[in-house]
């Protein structure tokens, strides 16, 4: 009897913990899809969760470095902020997906400064050298990293031009549910792409609008979008223009 | 027709016991690094976001491009009909199978996620050429394995088409895998110290010194025979003349590939870096790979001797060739992300993600562990190798059935 009552406190434990997990495993999986249409807003239109993203759209940014002030770092705490990136206390293995690079023009002495992401290029380069397919891109245009299937080989580190990939040298903990970043893996700026799902801007985009609103986002497909009509309105640029990797980033007033 | 005869490996020798136990110790402690780094996480090497490659990656690539140039002999015996070398050409087989699994211990335990290593090979990216590596390698295996089964096996050595064709394939796969492994770096058109299409040739002109260095390194060592006996004066004279010729070979495919970069304007910065102000990277150039690793081995085989005197010059141009081979990959690997990435041409650039700087890289010791243990789990493999089948000739013989001699 003892073992019997013992064999259904037992049960009753383990029905209780199924119930602990699955009640965890759904708030897992529901609580960040919830908080993504709380937000709301954005000039991009939220994309039901049942679509795969479509190449009709072409996500990208525009930078304006007239607008962006040297001293300003606004869109990088706001891209730790919200993806959780720590200092290691040791800058050469921190994860940065996001960078403000001092520009001095050498003839002039003009300095500038000049956000640097990754720039979510047509033809990746990541994407091409990476062994499994881990980094990839989106139809719409967003490159990615598959932290699924990701090796930690860092040959795409390697290949991309504008250093924007970071690997994550330790352990990780209290990561951001839309960052699950994992010792020994690769990841860079992915535009927020939860964000973006969810029809708002990049966490970088939001921040710098309330400083020198340098930083617009949009569908460079869409010629009535914000990004389109400012993209016409002035010559812009691509960083390293000459390897022709057709990047979702482009600069005005770079020269 | 004198036959050739080949015993297992005499493991009676004090020496090759020391030399086992050695590199067993030097297993066990790479194994115990790699293990650290497994646990502690990339931040426990010198390795960071900027030089994302380090010393792993030096002996990894050094042991993979060795590991083809190991065939050399077996290949100059098959496919060039050069019957002298056949006695050593089962060696020269066992000696690339182990260089490439000792070189592919490294790069699979220095990845950031080990265990994931069914990952990639159930998930591949044909682009990539670091997928088809893994199909090369692999074939590598197969073929090689074929090939001395070819040679070996009692029915099918007697069938010299099979053997040529076996000969044949795994020449021509060597050729194109040293051809992958160097465009590993060639096909990175963001690193201008080493784009190019010249990595694939230079690549293969040093596997080919590398390799047939190892091979004598353990024909001086493995057995009396392998030692002496059939080590003649005539044997060794052709080993000296290939590895000049490989050495210099690999000599002018370097200087074709600096001097056409100091001549671009684009890339002339990195060249010098490289050459003259990078601290380390000329150093190892200059010093390393230049000097001790072919001047000077290079004079020693030019001025060789005859009998013990020249077999220990040989031997030594051979270690010191081996030591030129780890410096070069040094240069290649780690000095080229050294210097910083031109994103904004005709800026000066700075930021708190190192742009525009000198990036710095120092080894740390269990990175230097893992690639010892590399080298040292190549020799054990060969050892056990030998000591399990009869790849080592002991002479010629003419009695029939003589052929396998355990």
């Amino acid at each position: 009897m003892s073992s019997c009552s013992g064999g259904d406190g037992k049960a009753a434990v383990d029905r209780r913990g199924v119930l602990q997990a699955a009640g965890a495993f759904a708030g897992t999986v529901l609580a960040p899809g919830v908080t993504l249409y709380a937000f709301g807003g954005g000039d991009a239109q939220a994309r039901p969760v049942d679509e795969p993203a479509s190449a009709k759209q072409r996500w990208g940014m525009l930078i304006d470095l007239n607008k962006c002030s040297s001293g300003c770092t606004a869109c990088v705490t706001a891209c730790k902020d919200y993806n959780g990136l720590k200092s290691t206390g040791r800058p050469e293995i921190d994860a940065q997906w996001i960078r403000k690079v001092s520009l001095k023009d050498p003839n002039t002495g003009v300095v500038r400064s000049a956000p640097v992401m990754c720039q979510h290029c047509a033809s990746p380069p990541c994407v091409d050298v990476c062994p499994t397919g881990a980094s990839m891109k989106r139809a719409d245009g967003i490159v990615l990293v598959d932290k699924h299937i990701c090796i930690g080989c860092r040959y795409c580190m390697m290949a991309c031009p504008f250093k924007a990939r970071s690997f994550i040298h330790e352990e990780e903990t209290d990561q951001k549910v839309n960052n699950p970043s994992g010792k020994g893996t690769v990841e860079g700026c992915t535009l927020c792409v939860d964000r973006v799902d969810a029809g708002q801007n990049p966490a970088c985009v939001d921040a710098c609008a309330k400083e020198g609103g340098a930083l617009v986002f949009g569908d460079l497909n869409d010629p009535e979008s914000e990004i389109s009509k400012a993209m016409r309105a002035q010559p812009s640029a691509r960083l390293r223009a000459d390897l022709e990797l057709d990047q979702g980033i482009h600069y005005v007033n770079l020269k | 027709m004198a036959q050739i005869k080949f015993r297992r490996l005499d493991v009676r020798s004090s020496l090759l016991r020391a030399m086992v136990l050695v590199n067993a110790f030097i297993v066990a402690a790479g194994l115990s690094a790699a293990l650290y780094m497994e646990t502690m996480g990339h931040a426990v090497t010198g390795m960071n976001n900027q030089v994302v490659w380090g010393l792993p990656h030096v002996f990894a690539v050094f042991l993979i491009v060795s590991a083809s140039g190991a065939l050399n002999v077996a290949s100059v015996s098959s496919v060039f009909h050069r019957l002298a070398y056949k006695p050593f050409a089962r060696l020269s087989g066992v000696l690339a199978l182990s260089l490439l699994a000792g070189g592919l211990m490294i790069l699979v335990l220095d990845l950031g996620r080990p265990d994931r290593l069914l990952v990639a090979v159930t998930n591949n990216n044909f682009r990539s050429i670091f997928a088809w590596n893994i199909y090369l390698y692999s074939g590598f295996f197969v073929i090689v394995t074929g090939y001395l089964f070819s040679m070996m096996d009692r029915r099918v050595s007697k069938m010299k088409d099979v053997n040529q064709a076996f000969g044949w394939t795994a020449f021509a796969w060597r050729l194109v895998l040293t051809t992958g492994t160097g465009s590993i770096f060639g096909f990175l058109a963001a690193r201008s110290a080493v784009f190019g299409g010249i990595m694939a040739p230079l690549f293969i002109a040093s596997s080919l010194v590398y390799g047939l260095a190892f091979t004598v390194l353990v024909l001086m060592t493995m057995s009396y025979e392998t030692r002496g006996r059939l080590c003649t004066a005539e044997m060794l004279g052709k080993f000296r003349g290939l590895l000049a010729v490989f050495a210099l070979t690999t000599l002018f495919l370097t200087a074709i590939s600096h001097v056409s970069r100091l001549y671009g304007s684009q890339t002339a910065g990195v060249e010098r870096f490289l050459l003259v102000s990078g601290g380390i990277y000329p150093v190892m150039f200059w010093i390393g790979q230049v000097v001790i690793g072919n001047l000077i081995p290079l004079a020693l085989l030019a001025f060789m001797g005859e009998g013990a005197s020249g077999r220990r010059s040989l031997v030594l141009a051979s270690l010191l060739f081996l030591v030129g081979g780890l410096a070069q990959m040094y240069v290649v690997i780690i000095g080229s992300q050294a210097y910083p990435l031109t994103i904004f041409p005709g800026f000066e650039v700075s930021s708190s993600f190192f742009d525009g700087a000198i990036n710095p890289y120092t080894p740390t010791l269990p990175e230097a562990l893992l690639g010892m243990a590399g080298i040292s789990v190549a020799m054990l493999i060969a050892a056990l190798a030998f000591y399990l089948l009869p790849f080592l000739p002991q002479g010629e013989e003419e009695a029939e059935g003589a052929y396998v001699t355990p």
